[in-house]
Formats: C-alpha cells, sequence, structure tokens
C-alpha cells in the first residue's frame, strides 16, 4: 500500500494522461481540430430525383473544399422528391442564389457527396434557403441499361426487352439537366 | 433423456447466476451515491486498476499498433492505397481495437486483483467483520472497487488507441515509408467524433462487465484458498466471453 | 432496564439448512452481565447459533430476543444499529489487511462517529493499553502473531463501548501464554466494562476456570447447563463423554458404515 502522496501522485499521473490521450484523439485524429462545439453554420435545402447513397453525415464541397455536411433527409410526398437539409458553415456565406447542387461519387466507386457550383446571382443563400438547381446521383444500373439500350438500337434491333426507360438518370456532371 | 434434463438444469442455473449478478448491481448502484462521499477510497481504486495496468496497456497497445500498421500496410499496398494506413488504424483501434483488447487485458491484470481481494476478505472473515461493526462492506469495499474499474477503463483504452495509433505510425511511416501526409490527412477526413464517442461508450460499457463480474465473483467466492482461486479464474473467463458477446451487440446497435 | 432479565431470550428456536435441522425447539436464556459459555462438539452449530444472535442468519421458527429486538423481524437499518451495541470477535481476529493496527481498532470510530482525531487517539490508545498492545499501534496486521492479532481484534470490538462482546471460538491454535492472555482479558474486561460475554468454545478446561454460565449444546438442543461445577458432577451421558473428553459415547467413535467383516469379504467390489 504506496503513501498517500504517491497514490495521489499516481492516481492523477494515469488521469492525465487518460484525458490527454482522449484529447488527442479527438483533436488529431478527426476533420474536428482544436475548434470546440459546432461552428456557427446556417441551413438550406435541395431536392433530388434521386440520391443514390448519399448519407446524413456525407460532406457538401464547393471547387473541392468541404464547406459543409448534410445533417438531414427527407422525402417529399407529394413532388416525389427527396429533400436534402446541408448544414453549410458561416464563414461561407457568399453562395450565390442560384448556384446549382450535385450529387457526386467520391473517387471510383466511393461514397456520395453534394459538389455545389457558384451561380451568377447577387443575392446570396441565407438560412432556410432552397437550391433549386439540382442534380441527382449517378446510378451505375442505370447508365449500364442506357448502354445496353444504346447498344441494341445501334446494332439494328428494335428497342424492346433490353431498353431501360427510366426517367432522370444523368450520365456525366457535362449534360445538366435542370429540375425544378 | 438425461442430457436435456442436464441441459435444462444448466439453463436454469445460467438464469439465476445472472438474476444474481443483475440484483448485485443494484444493490451497488443503490449504495453509489453514499460511496462517492468516500472519494479517497475511490482514488485508491482507480490508482490499483488503472495507473497499475498502464505498463501492460501501453505495451500492448504499441505492439497492436505495430501489427497493424505492417498488416494494414501490405494489404492496402495491393491496391496501391497506402496512403489510407491512417485512416484505417485509426477507425480499427478507436472502434474495435482499442475498447475490446483493452478491456480483456484489464480482466486478466485488474479484474483478478479485485476478485482475488474480495475473495481474500470474504475468506478471512473481514466482511463478516465489517458486516458486525455495522459497515455495510457493499458501499466501504466493494462499490469503491466497481467505481473505480469503470472510471479507468475509457482513460486506459483510449491510451491504448494512441500508442497503438503511434506504433502504426512508427511501422508505417517511418520504417515501410508511407506517407506521412497522407497518413494523417486521411485519418482526419475519415475519422468522425461520432467514432470516438462510439469507441468511449463501447469501453465504458465493457467497464461496467468487466468490474462488475470481477467484484461479484469475489464477493461470492467460497471462503477457502481453492474457492478465491477458482473465483479469479472465472472471472477472467467470463470477463471474457461477456466483453466479446457485447462488443458484437453494441458494435451492431451503432451501425 | 431490569437488571435480572437475560440479555438474549431464546424459545423454540427453529432452522434448517439443506434439509438439515440445525435446531429443533431450542430454550435459552442469556444472563446479562455474565461470561457465558457455549460448548458442544463440533458440527453442533455454535457457530451457527452466534450468527443467529448477530443477524446474520434468520431463525426459520421459534423466537429470539436480544437485547429486547426480536430478531426475526429485525430490518437491516435497526439490524445495523443494534449491531453497534455488540463486539464480535471472530476466530482468526479478523482485521483489515490493508490498515495498521491503530487503523484497525480506530475504523468503527472514523465510520460511525464524528469525533476529532484526538480523542480517536486517545480513545483507541486506551483500548489498545486494555489489552497490553498500546506499543504495537504501528504494526501492519500481518507482522502481528496469532495471539496479538486476537488481541488487537478484541481492542477493535470494545472500541465502541458494546453491551455485548461475543467471542467465536477464540482459544484455536493459541500456545499456553496467550490462551492465558486471552482468558484473563475476557474476565476483566468483562467486570470492567460491565459487559455481557458470550463464548463458543470447546475448550472445556480453559473456559470454565472463566466462565459463570455455560451451555452444552448436542444434537441442536441444550443438553445441560449450569455452572461450570454442575457440569462437572452431571451424570448425564453426553455431559460425561464431553467433559471427560472421552473417545466413544452418545457422539460414536465410527462414521456410519455397513458391517466390517462383510465389507472386507467382498473384495473391494463396488468400490
Amino acid at each position: 500500500m504506496p503513501k498517500t502522496s504517491t497514490l495521489n501522485l499516481g492516481t492523477g499521473t494515469f488521469v492525465a494522461l487518460g484525458f490527454a490521450a482522449l484529447f488527442f484523439l479527438t483533436t488529431q485524429t478527426t476533420s474536428r481540430g482544436l475548434s470546440f462545439g459546432t461552428p456557427p453554420h446556417y441551413d438550406v435545402t435541395a431536392k433530388f430525383d434521386n440520391i443514390g447513397d448519399l448519407r446524413v453525415g456525407s460532406p457538401v464541397s464547393m471547387a473541392g473544399v468541404e464547406i459543409g455536411r448534410v445533417v438531414k433527409i427527407d422525402f417529399d410526398t407529394r413532388e416525389y422528391k427527396a429533400v436534402v437539409t446541408m448544414r453549410l458553415n458561416d464563414k461561407y456565406n457568399l453562395i450565390p442564389t442560384d448556384s446549382d447542387a450535385s450529387i457526386y461519387t467520391q473517387g471510383l466507386l466511393g461514397g456520395k457527396f453534394i459538389g455545389l457550383t457558384a451561380g451568377g446571382a447577387e443575392t446570396y443563400l441565407k438560412n432556410g434557403d432552397q437550391i433549386d438547381f439540382t442534380q441527382s446521383a449517378f446510378v451505375l444500373e442505370n447508365l449500364i441499361g442506357q448502354f445496353l439500350a444504346n447498344f441494341a438500337k445501334g446494332s439494328g434491333q428494335s428497342g424492346s426487352a433490353s431498353s431501360k426507360t427510366d426517367a432522370p438518370a444523368a450520365t456525366a456532371p457535362a449534360a445538366t439537366e435542370k429540375t425544378k | 433423456m438425461k442430457v436435456i434434463k442436464e441441459l435444462w438444469q444448466s439453463l436454469i442455473d445460467a438464469l439465476i447466476g445472472l438474476g444474481s449478478v443483475v440484483r448485485f448491481l443494484l444493490r451497488m448502484l443503490m449504495v453509489t451515491p453514499g460511496a462517492l462521499l468516500r472519494f479517497d477510497l475511490i482514488v485508491q481504486q482507480i490508482f490499483n486498476s488503472g495507473a497499475l495496468s498502464l505498463v501492460i496497456i501501453m505495451l500492448a497497445g504499441l505492439f497492436v499498433g505495430m501489427v497493424l500498421g505492417l498488416q494494414g500496410f501490405t494489404l492496402l499496398e495491393r491496391f496501391g492505397s497506402e496512403g489510407s494506413l491512417g485512416v484505417a488504424a485509426a477507425i480499427g483501434l478507436v472502434k474495435e481495437l482499442g475498447p475490446v483488447i483493452t478491456a480483456l487485458l484489464f480482466a486478466g491484470r485488474a479484474g483478478t486483483a479485485l476478485a482475488s481481494e474480495l475473495g481474500l476478505m470474504r475468506a478471512t472473515d473481514q466482511l463478516s467483520a465489517m458486516e458486525m461493526m455495522a459497515v455495510d462492506p457493499i458501499k466501504r469495499v466493494v462499490a469503491p472497487r466497481f467505481l473505480g474499474g469503470v472510471i479507468a477503463m475509457p482513460l486506459l483504452a483510449a491510451i491504448f488507441s494512441v500508442i497503438g495509433l503511434y506504433g502504426a505510425q512508427l511501422v508505417g511511416v517511418q520504417i515501410m515509408g508511407v506517407d506521412s501526409g497522407s497518413f494523417w490527412s486521411q485519418m482526419r477526413a475519415g475519422v468522425d467524433l461520432r467514432d470516438i464517442r462510439e469507441g468511449i461508450v463501447k469501453s465504458l460499457i465493457f467497464g461496467v462487465a468487466c468490474s462488475l463480474i470481477a467484484v461479484y465473483e469475489g464477493y461470492y467466492a467460497t471462503p477457502t484458498a481453492a474457492g478465491v482461486g477458482r473465483a479469479t479464474t472465472r472471472t477472467v473467463v467470463t470477463s471474457a466471453v461477456v466483453v466479446l458477446f457485447l462488443d458484437y451487440l453494441l458494435t451492431s446497435a451503432f451501425l | 432496564m431490569n437488571q435480572e432479565a437475560p440479555i438474549v431470550e431464546i424459545r423454540s428456536l427453529g432452522y434448517t439448512v439443506g434439509g438439515r435441522p440445525i435446531f429443533d425447539g431450542l430454550d435459552m436464556d442469556i444472563p446479562r452481565g455474565r461470561v457465558t459459555a457455549v460448548m458442544g462438539p463440533s458440527g453442533t452449530g455454535k457457530t451457527t447459533l452466534l450468527r443467529l444472535i448477530t443477524g446474520q442468519v434468520r431463525a426459520d421458527t421459534g423466537s429470539i430476543d436480544v437485547a429486547g429486538e426480536n430478531m426475526r423481524i429485525l430490518k437491516r437499518d435497526a439490524l445495523y444499529v443494534l449491531r453497534r451495541r455488540m463486539g464480535m470477535l471472530f476466530q482468526n481476529g479478523a482485521l483489515l489487511t490493508d490498515l495498521s493496527v491503530f487503523e484497525n481498532v480506530a475504523f468503527p470510530l472514523r465510520e460511525h462517529t464524528d469525533l476529532p482525531e484526538r480523542l480517536i487517539r486517545q480513545l483507541v490508545l486506551t483500548k489498545l493499553q486494555a489489552v497490553g498492545l498500546r506499543g504495537a499501534a504501528d504494526l501492519m496486521p500481518s507482522e502481528l502473531s496469532g495471539g496479538m492479532s486476537r488481541r488487537v481484534a478484541l481492542a477493535r470490538a470494545i472500541v465502541m463501548d458494546p453491551e455485548i462482546l461475543i467471542y467465536d471460538e477464540p482459544f484455536v491454535g493459541l500456545d499456553p501464554i496467550s490462551l492465558g492472555v486471552i482468558l484473563r482479558l475476557i474476565r476483566r474486561l468483562n467486570d470492567t466494562l460491565g459487559l455481557t460475554s458470550i463464548v463458543v468454545s470447546h475448550d472445556v478446561r480453559e473456559i470454565s476456570t472463566v466462565a459463570d454460565q455455560v451451555f452444552l449444546l448436542s444434537g441442536g438442543k441444550v443438553v445441560a447447563s449450569g455452572t461450570p461445577q454442575d457440569l462437572n458432577a452431571n451424570p448425564s451421558e453426553e455431559v460425561r463423554q464431553f467433559v471427560g473428553g472421552l473417545a466413544d459415547g452418545p457422539v460414536p467413535f465410527h462414521y456410519p458404515a455397513p458391517e466390517y467383516f462383510g465389507e472386507l469379504l467382498a473384495r473391494g467390489e463396488g468400490h
């Protein structure tokens, strides 16, 4: 049984080490860094025909820089569209109201994220605004279906069994389909 | 027929045992407010369970981290993704290896110490003597040990994870040549506060389980030398099985 | 409090463990202010009786009153209050191994009272002086001999000035000198502190020198009671065997076994 002072020193050191480890883990291994609590933010929404496997917590970026996160995913039962709520860092508050939001894939087969491309309006997005110009996620099956359909058409056969008519499965970011 | 009867009896025994443990836990929780008043006792137990386990936890963390770095690197190299070693090691340690391995080592070092201490006190009538002096041994002796273990466990797991990360970094970056920038930046991008929170919750729950099993076995040990020995053995075995089982439950609950 | 009323009254006590009746209709009165010895062969439940008196176990039938409290219905909190009026000396002392001798004796004071440190120190040293171990106050239990740890345990048992002092086999394993010391202490403390002492033992010769009243238990009942002299003169077979230390009698020498000759001839079948 060590002396009381040794005991206290030992326990104190141990607890201090433990909390230091926790501090290290939370600040050095996450993207949080040394910030405490959630930074000031504002929320905007956007509606998509198909969000693919976009999840709550997926990043929102602009020009490749992460400016926020997806915080809520809802379903609009009248328009049959997905309603995504994005929480953007207050630091980035000069996003034009006519910007568009598209769902991209990280890497080749990675998770989904939302990319914003700036529009030209003079007014900027504030808390509660909705982004009107959206482009849905790229769904692999639809692309394959389209490819097969084109292939079938191309070889002169009437497109029947192998054609898939699916609504708004856009292919590449180049073909922007503006939906309202 | 006899086999079925024996199985049935084992089931009944297991249920009785489970009920006994739960009632013991409830009794301890009831005296916890009073036990917290004797903070000096709890500090002493945090020292016994935590500070004295530091060496083995840090050693284990270092080696596990190094192996993780080595294996992870070899695997990821096949896909050209060595840069992801950081995030792989961090997630693996913080969410799984840290809490689980720390709990298993805790059961072996601190758990057996708790069980044998209490078992010895039982065998030498110290617990009965306390009862006779109108001092509740659960409040005075058992609860501080339980609380000390619960407090020490998450701290130990965090230390394990940090040292493990260092080990992974040591092997991956400094020995195998993974780019240090990628190692840390991918980790920062891929690890969320939620992952760390899940890890802490896991190790807290493991702490409750291991400490509870240890003090229970010690308190109810048969008051002989052989009985105390059996109690310590049972502590390790039961703790290991329960921790691994809870790990599956918690992991699936979090996902 | 009536000076003559017994401090422990037991009527028709019944207690069974695992189907085996330990006590069946036990009657006993333990007088106040005297040294009472409870004796009997091994396994008759002497220690169990102590546990019934201290409330560590509860009787099945009958009544048992200790210092006016009905032990069969006493709740935990009231039981703890009652226990502060009792002191118990366990067979092996049962000192707390991580506390020094001083701290062990001070333990009840620290747990139950708010006395200032100075006062605690004086009380502890006084009690240690009474058992002759004031000089050992800073030793740890592991450094004490068997007799010494029992004396420290005794000091601890009297530190709260109890009314009843219970000794569970205090002479086991002691050398003659330590034994004599304990005997003297039992008598001295009982008289100077006005206690009631209950001693469970099977050392007939030793305890007879200090006991005022003796109960002999066998088969879960009191088979003899009275002063040590009464017991010596008692003609009953059970008493004769116990007091005289006879190998065979009502408590048989042979453990129950099948017929001897028959078992030898069976050539080890079934073994």
